[in-house]
């Protein structure tokens, strides 16, 4: 506990890495999930190709090989980036695919009927998605949604293999300088919890709030 | 008032794979004109009305709005289907608006109207088809009557040349029929052109011009409405009129 306490300001410095890596990456998963989603749905092939080739690609491949293929690989192409911007893009890109995955259920749960009512008053393809399709189709997979970004926040951690320092780095820190590992990584599974709890209990609240009534 | 017609099909002629559902379809609807289309299950009445605002592309023949041919898919198409207004069996109103929102939609997001405009626009028709105190309603918080009305009031707000109307009171129960049946009186009494698949010969008699009767994907038989229910000419009209008579 001491050895906790002791180290209580870097444990939040780890968090706020955390946080921050979470947070910028969610945004990053979120753009790219709905943007593929919509390719994938779209009036044009090669693009509704492209969008299912990147899911299956990615959604296939484990995260530490994506870290490590990317990571050295950016270099490689020219690429030169900070290992944080590094570690956003890649958990963007990872979650975006399950992202794509998850808002193209969503699509299925609108009825078809309306899609064909919005082409009648004349609206565009994007204008159908965007005021019609995706608002609904987004409610209703805001459970889901939350999982995906409940898992970003526990594959946050992955970073700490290319050094990023978040949460998990800090804590490997602290139990090698201090050869506590037990109590040390307790805490850093307290934090982890501190995170993803409240996150369920939020999206809970909100998957209610927009619930559209049938 | 003769001056082009609202609607010309010209041998249209469409299949889903192996089966022809529309074959050799002539049909021409003047302005003011109220046509009832009528005809057994599957005999294509959906599917002509579909084809009309291209929901549907048709395989041979042509399809003129106001003189001009119907387009392909793309920007130009979406503004003649804004001219087209359709009412579906099951409303289809958008589950996640208002009713107001759902009647502003199209006219703010297709035609640019402004929103103050469209607002009031759409608050004079809810009025007209009896709705105006559930504006701020969601769909789901109506009944199937209320329901088919603000989707009638959507499709009118684009000011469309044409209405289409498939079996809008077929997902009604029975009390709610007359209440659709009204409202859309009432616009054909005004001289809007409307297209409509309906079994209720009520509204044909007292509102539609011409009746057509459909069958196996062909017009059959065409006719004035008193005509058509107290003397059909074709066989199978004869028969599917009994059958219908027969509820
Ligand atoms: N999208 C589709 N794909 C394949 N076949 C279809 C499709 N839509 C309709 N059909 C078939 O085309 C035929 C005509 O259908 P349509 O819906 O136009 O008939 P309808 O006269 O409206 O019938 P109902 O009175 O039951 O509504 C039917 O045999 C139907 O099964
Ligand atoms: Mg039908």
């Amino acid at each position: 506990m001491d050895i906790v306490l002791e180290n209580f300001d870097r444990f939040v410095q780890g968090l706020t890495t955390t946080l921050s890596l979470t947070a910028l990456s969610w945004v990053g998963a979120f753009v790219i999930g709905v943007a593929v989603a919509s390719l994938r749905v779209g009036p044009i092939p090669p693009l509704r190709g492209a969008g299912a080739v990147y899911v299956e690609v990615v959604r296939n491949c484990p995260l530490t090989v994506l870290f490590v293929v990317f990571y050295f690989g950016f270099p490689s192409i020219g690429i030169i980036l900070p290992k944080f911007a590094s570690a956003v893009i890649i958990l963007s890109v990872y979650t975006g695919a399950f992202v794509a995955e998850t808002v193209r259920a969503g699509f299925n749960t609108v009825a078809r009927g309306q899609v064909e009512a919005a082409r009648t008053l004349g609206l565009s393809f994007a204008q159908m998605l965007g005021m019609v399709v995706l608002p609904q189709a987004l409610r209703a997979v805001v459970g889901p949604l939350g999982s995906l970004l409940s898992a970003l926040i526990r594959n946050s951690s992955i970073a700490f293999s290319i050094s990023v320092i978040e949460l998990t780095g800090t804590t490997f820190q602290i139990a090698t300088e201090t050869a506590e590992f037990i109590p040390v990584f307790v805490a850093a599974a307290v934090a982890y919890l501190l995170l993803t709890l409240p996150t369920g209990l939020v999206v809970g609240v909100i998957e209610r709030r927009v619930a559209i009534k049938r | 008032m003769t001056g082009t017609p609202v609607v010309v099909l010209d041998k249209v002629n469409k299949w889903f794979d192996q089966l022809h559902v529309l074959r050799d379809i002539d049909l021409s609807v003047d302005a003011g004109e109220v046509v009832v289309v009528i005809g057994p299950s599957g005999s294509g009445k959906s599917t002509l009305c579909r084809c009309i605002n291209r929901l549907e592309a048709i395989d041979s023949g042509t399809i003129h709005l106001d003189g001009v041919p119907l387009p392909d898919e793309g920007k130009e198409l979406a503004r003649v289907r804004a001219q087209v207004g359709m009412v579906f069996q099951s409303f289809n109103l958008f589950a996640h608006k208002s009713v107001l929102a759902n009647v502003t939609l199209g006219p703010v997001k297709a035609k640019g109207v402004p929103k103050a405009a469209a607002r009031e626009r759409a608050m004079a028709l809810l009025e007209r088809v009896g709705i105006a105190d559930k504006a701020e309603r969601y769909p789901a918080e109506l009944s199937g009557g209320q329901q088919q009305r603000a989707a009638i009031a959507r499709a009118l707000a684009m000011e469309p040349t044409l209405m289409l109307f498939d079996e809008p009171t077929s997902a009604l129960d029975p009390e709610m029929i007359a209440e659709v049946l009204d409202v859309m009186i009432g616009l054909a009494s005004e001289g809007t052109t409307m297209i409509v698949v309906t079994h209720e010969m009520g509204f044909a008699r007292s509102a539609a011009q011409r009746v057509v009767f459909m069958d196996d994907g062909r017009i059959v038989e065409t006719a004035s409405p008193d005509r058509f229910f107290s003397a059909p000419e074709t066989d199978r009209a004869r028969d599917f009129l009994s059958k219908i008579l027969a509820h």
